[in-house]
């Protein structure tokens, strides 16, 4: 066992700002707009710097798909306590079609290539609130997966996980090598503090990976038709003798937005 | 008056609330936490590192001086460690301003910023000046020769210059620190500055330790250059220390109120830039208003409404005359059709020549609007706070790199940078127009002001011998709210104006729910007692952000303050204008704040 876990961190719109749709309707404005590390995906880093802290695993690698910016995500990664950073370039057009899937593939490759003995990924991103990744890369490994992950415990070589499910909490126990995908509740992330990060921008330890286009980026494209920002809602009407209850809704909430897209 | 004798007069009663709620204020600046036995035995030990030069804030003026500063040394073969601290979790994330950019100071800075991309995209083409009646307009024809006249001038979007800034910092081997704020002031033994310390994080709402409590950084540095905008709370604090204002005016603000607005292609004409006084302030009461036509590919206007906050009426909402302004006959139009996709609000400086204080000390010196460079008639002050920066580096820069360390405190005084400063165009520029803003204090007000204006200014060039002075703090103007009328503001329509909490949410500002509020009280009972007493409650208004409420107690008889702390968008407005000056705003967890984009 090589101690080596690889974590997923994800380079997303911060969760404070207000989303606007481009007027073109091809997605949404992300120019000049705060960017931050996935909230799930900060708490996999915790967890991973944690088994590292208790001696379980002997490497955190970060991994990031994305433009040059998603550096800036991995370097707060190694500043939370990450060994290495893995920067799978990914941009422009390729960026805009970077589903679950590509990623699913990207990792489950570098999984193999350096060994890793435990995938921790965020249970979903808050841009897309896909929740695929984690599961279509324990499938492409043929891996157990333990996800929505509440508490994490390792025992020898076998997993002790309890998850968060509709019915209440479940207890399972699965081998590694596995990916997890961690919930709110699992832990609360440490900060990424000043020494830290001027130490990650001192030492370059983040490589640089070209992702191999026929084999992951080019297949099981979703096509994405068009973005829109859902109509403003209408002031509903208090029913209260009915069985249904309807709330009275007010308008003028902040708009959220809908992707519009077929599956092929 | 009235305060001190309500000082000796403290009715018992105003410790009731007190006792039955909860501190409303809870951080360490205001509870020290030696004294506090919920910090026994935590570790307080921090990590120092050295830099030649520690910039705090990352702004114009912080930038202009850490790019010179790198200029200067990489020209002349020096190693020199420039670091620079921004409160903002990206560079430009805090910036916010009009704005008609004067190129003067950028062109001295980098000569070819055209062929670098420096987003400068918008020449002014038109340039509009009007007098509101409630229904009607009156135009003032721009001549050359007055201040607010705009040829060869550019709008930008003041965030992206300051991106683009940082972006030419970093190319020349600046070091960048967005996301960390200088929360303390570091001092040698004898006194004079030896750098900053950054914030702590992991401090919960009630003042307590978490389990992620982390000890903020110290950075020391020869020399400090404290560039944090208008009204700085490091700078507050130097001020008081190294007496820096015995002998200048205190300084006087205004609030400015931005949003960008994506109107209809048809009535986007790029390159107009229009201001407005009058309507719908009256003639005593300073202010007015902008709105500016980008160009740079889509039609977006960047427009807004400046209060001096020098106003007498606690009833006055700087927020909701700006609203009620964009419904005027020559304004409502453009926006008919058009779309709001930003918001924000800052504080600005209007007190001029006459407000500049001592600007250096041992171990640091003051930059940009933090002591205040503005050119008040012109509403710029982008380019005196560049060159202010410039000017610093260019006077440390033989002192830091000289064989032999020619200082007689610890950390460098340099007395050169404001002797270069007197000498330079800033000073001239601001001497000119010194009485301008002043002269508003009469008692036809606008009027009077503007005749001022256009005698002294137009005609004589600000020559006359006199020196006008200001009327005091802001913070004295307000009259008693028994002595003043409410306002009855009109109700925003969702189309053209609008609510305060929808506003602030489109600034994308938002802070760590489980930390003391950043808005500190020095005294919990003074809010009630006397802000709602007497004022009734100023700061239920004047604040851009809806941060302050006051609320009915849970045992229904009286009021208590509530401060929204996340909802701050780091304007200062309330420190600058709280009546009893209780209110002190200190940097809260860094990255905090808003999320403006390009304002």
């Amino acid at each position: 066992m090589s101690g080596r876990v690889l974590v997923g961190v994800k380079r997303v719109i911060d969760y404070a700002v207000k989303i606007r749709v481009k007027p073109d309707n091809t997605g949404v404005v992300t120019d000049g707009v705060k960017h931050s590390m996935n909230p799930f995906c900060e708490i996999a880093v915790e967890e991973a710097v944690k088994l590292k802290e208790k001696k379980l695993i002997k490497e955190v690698v970060a991994v990031s798909c994305g433009p040059q910016q998603s550096q800036e995500t991995i370097r707060t990664a190694l500043a939370m306590g990450a060994d290495r950073g893995i920067h799978v370039d990914v941009s422009g057009k390729d960026y805009e079609n970077l589903g679950p899937l590509q990623v699913s593939k990207i990792l489950a490759a570098l999984a193999k290539q350096e060994d890793a003995q435990l995938i921790l990924l965020g249970k979903q991103a808050i841009d897309d609130d896909c929740n695929q990744t984690g599961q279509m890369t324990a499938a492409l490994l043929d891996w157990p997966q333990g996800t929505f992950a509440s508490e994490v415990s390792l025992e020898g070589d076998k997993i002790n996980l309890v998850r968060e499910i509709d019915g209440g909490l479940e207890h399972i126990k699965i081998n590694t090598p596995a990916v997890i995908t961690a919930d709110l509740r699992l832990n609360t992330p440490r900060y990424a503090t000043l020494p830290n990060i001027m130490d990650s921008l001192m030492n370059n330890e983040t490589e640089l990976h070209k992702p191999n286009h026929r084999t992951s980026l080019c297949v099981g494209l979703i096509p994405l038709f068009e973005t829109v920002a859902p109509e403003d809602m209408q002031g509903g009407t208090d029913r209260s003798g009915a069985m249904l209850r309807h709330t009275v809704l007010q308008s003028g909430k902040p708009k959220r937005i809908i992707l519009s897209c077929l599956c092929i | 008056l009235d305060w001190q004798l309500f000082s000796v007069l403290q009715p018992a009663d105003s410790m009731l609330p007190l006792m039955s709620t909860p501190r409303i204020t809870t951080h360490y600046t205001i509870h020290p936490r030696d004294k506090d036995p919920r910090w026994e035995g935590v570790e307080m030990e921090r990590f120092a590192d050295e830099a030649d030069v520690v910039i705090v804030g990352g702004g114009p003026a912080g930038l202009a001086a850490a790019i010179r500063l790198k200029q200067l040394a990489n020209k002349h073969e020096k190693e020199l460690r420039v670091c620079v601290v921004e409160k903002a979790p990206q560079i430009g994330a805090h910036t916010l301003s009009g704005a008609c950019l004067e190129p003067s100071a950028l062109t001295e800075l980098i000569p070819d910023w055209k062929e670098r991309g420096a987003p400068l995209n918008t020449p002014v083409t038109e340039d509009v000046f009007s007098i509101l009646t409630e229904k009607y307009r009156i135009p003032v024809p721009m001549m050359p020769g007055l201040p607010m006249q705009n040829h060869g001038n550019y709008i930008v979007r003041m965030g992206n210059l300051v991106r683009w800034l940082g972006e030419q910092a970093e190319e020349v081997g600046v070091e960048l620190y967005p996301g960390y704020a200088a929360a303390e002031v570091l001092f040698h033994e004898d006194g004079s500055v030896k750098g900053i310390a950054t914030n702590d994080v992991g401090i919960a709402k009630d003042g307590s330790p978490k389990d992620i409590f982390e000890r903020g950084m110290e950075l020391h540095a020869k020399v400090t250059l404290f560039g944090e905008g208008c009204h700085g709370h490091l700078a507050k604090q130097l001020y008081k220390k190294f007496n820096l204002r015995e002998n200048c005016e205190p300084q006087t603000y205004a609030i400015g109120l931005k949003e960008l607005w994506m109107i209809d292609e048809k009535k986007w004409r790029p390159g107009r830039v229009e201001h407005s006084v009058g309507w719908p302030l009256d003639r005593n009461t300073y202010g007015g208003s902008f709105l500016y036509h980008l160009n740079e590919g889509e039609p977006l206007v960047a427009l807004g409404f400046v209060v001096g906050l020098d106003y007498t009426n606690p009833y006055l909402s700087p927020f909701r005359e700006f609203q009620r302004w964009k419904h005027h006959p020559f304004v409502a139009p453009t926006l008919e059709g058009g779309q709001r996709i930003a918001y924000g609000a800052r504080a600005l400086n209007e007190g001029g020549f006459q407000s500049i204080p001592k600007l250096t000390f041992p171990g640091g010196l003051l930059i940009g609007c933090s002591p205040g460079f503005m050119n008040v008639p012109k509403i710029k002050g982008t380019h005196t706070a560049m060159k202010s920066g410039m000017l610093a580096a260019e006077a440390i820069f033989p002192k830091l790199t000289a064989e032999t360390l020619d200082s007689e405190t610890a950390g460098l005084h340099v007395p050169e940078y404001a002797e270069n400063l007197k000498n330079s165009w800033v000073w001239k520029e601001l001497y000119a127009v010194r009485n301008i803003r002043p002269s508003f204090h009469n008692y036809f007000g606008l009027y009077g002001g503007m005749i001022y204006t256009g005698i002294f200014y137009w005609i004589f060039r600000g020559k006359e011998p006199w020196t006008l002075k200001h009327c005091g703090t802001d913070a004295n103007q307000l009259k008693p709210a028994k002595e003043c009328t409410p306002i009855e503001y009109p109700k925003p329509d969702g189309k053209i104006s609008f609510d305060l909490l929808s506003s602030v949410a489109l600034s994308g500002t938002n802070h760590e729910g489980d930390q003391p509020p950043h808005l500190t009280l020095k005294d919990d009972s003074i809010p009630v007692a006397r802000n709602l007493g007497i004022y009734d409650g100023p700061e239920q208004r004047f604040c851009p952000a809806g941060v302050y409420e006051y609320v009915p107690l849970d045992t229904g008889d009286g009021m208590r303050l509530q401060i929204n702390a996340q909802n701050c968008v780091h304007c200062k407005t309330c420190d600058i204008k709280d009546p009893s000056q209780n209110i002190n705003w200190v940097v809260p967890e860094g990255g905090g704040g808003p999320a403006y984009n390009g304002m």
